[in-house]
């Protein structure tokens, strides 16, 4: 997908990213090396990634294991129903438990689709899983009026999102 | 993987400083050298205990959309259908879930109208219903590993 059309990143921001979003490199002063590499100042470079930390463009800095190899191999899309005036509250109390990645207020598709809040959790078994959804059985509490364990079967496609270099004017 | 490569790894989960010598600053916390850490992170990389190092954008903020779609596909028509939404250029990942709602793909698109035209070319092409839920709150978005 391209985003080099949108009025909310400049050409700078564009060329950070595309120069990141693989990784930073491993070396003792990464930053300098990106800013060499754009033909910038670092200082101007840290600027822009402090900037987009604060307004959450960048989530954050830092590694992503392959939870696979740390041994999550049991890994389930989990929804649940609650009341949508407790969402946020549940929600929030959902999101923080250690085992779950993410965590969304979905919309519901009546009368087949209940389920207005995804949480995937992971494990290292599903038995392990299974203990987990116990946790949050008991921390939702009368408040859930539903749940369904969805595990995945099959990766059908999965193809990483790549944001294009900008295009020269 | 050894104890310390599990510290680097439950370490590096947080917050990477924006800095002349951010692996100066997290190794000093470690209690190992610099070229240790360095060693070390190539190493992970290198086997696939980790998946990538550096900034996670997101994308929605930047000016993308993004939707979790799901389809009940008849047992009959799964390839078929897989086919036809793996196609789609705007289909990021695909899964095949355990469930009567059997086949969950998320769409990456440079506007919100382009997710709904392109569900709408799925469920021409397929005959199937595009079961369009994409997020209303964001609660959490991360990893916290125990390596």
């Amino acid at each position: 997908m391209t985003l080099d059309k949108k009025k909310n990143m400049d050409d700078l921001d564009r060329k950070i990213i595309a120069a990141t979003q693989s990784g930073l490199p491993l070396v003792k002063e990464p930053y300098q090396a990106i800013a060499q590499q754009l033909n910038i100042e670092p200082e101007l470079l840290m600027q822009h990634m402090r900037a987009m930390l604060k307004t959450g463009q960048i989530r954050r800095i830092g590694a992503v294991p392959n939870h696979y190899k740390l041994g999550y191999t049991a890994n389930a899309m989990s929804v649940w129903n609650v009341p949508d005036d407790k969402i946020y509250e549940l929600g929030q109390q959902l999101g923080a438990l250690s085992f779950v990645s993410h965590c969304y207020e979905r919309p519901r598709f009546l009368p087949e689709w209940p389920y207005n809040l995804f949480a995937m959790l992971h494990g290292k078994s599903k038995d392990e899983v299974a203990e987990k959804v116990q946790e949050v059985v008991t921390l939702l509490g009368e408040h859930c009026a539903g749940y369904e364990l969805l595990y995945s079967k099959q990766i059908l496609k999965k193809t990483g999102l790549r944001l294009k270099e900008p295009s020269p004017k | 993987m050894d104890e310390l490569d599990r510290r680097i790894i439950n370490y590096l989960q947080g917050d990477f400083p924006i800095d002349n010598s951010p692996y100066q600053i997290i190794a000093q916390k470690l209690d190992i050298s610099e070229d240790e850490l360095l060693k070390r992170l190539d190493h992970l990389l290198e086997n696939r205990t980790l998946t990538r190092f550096g900034p996670m954008y997101d994308i929605q903020k930047l000016g993308g959309s993004f939707s979790l779609c799901a389809i009940r596909v008849p047992a009959n028509r799964f390839e078929e259908v897989t086919q036809i939404i793996n196609s789609f250029p705007e289909v990021a990942h695909n899964y095949e879930r355990d469930h009567d709602f059997n086949m969950w793909y998320v769409l990456a698109t440079e506007s919100l109208a382009q997710i709904d035209i392109t569900n709408q070319s799925i469920e021409d092409k397929t005959g199937l219903k595009v079961y369009n839920m994409p997020k209303i709150q964001e609660f959490f978005v991360g990893l916290h590993f125990q390596a």
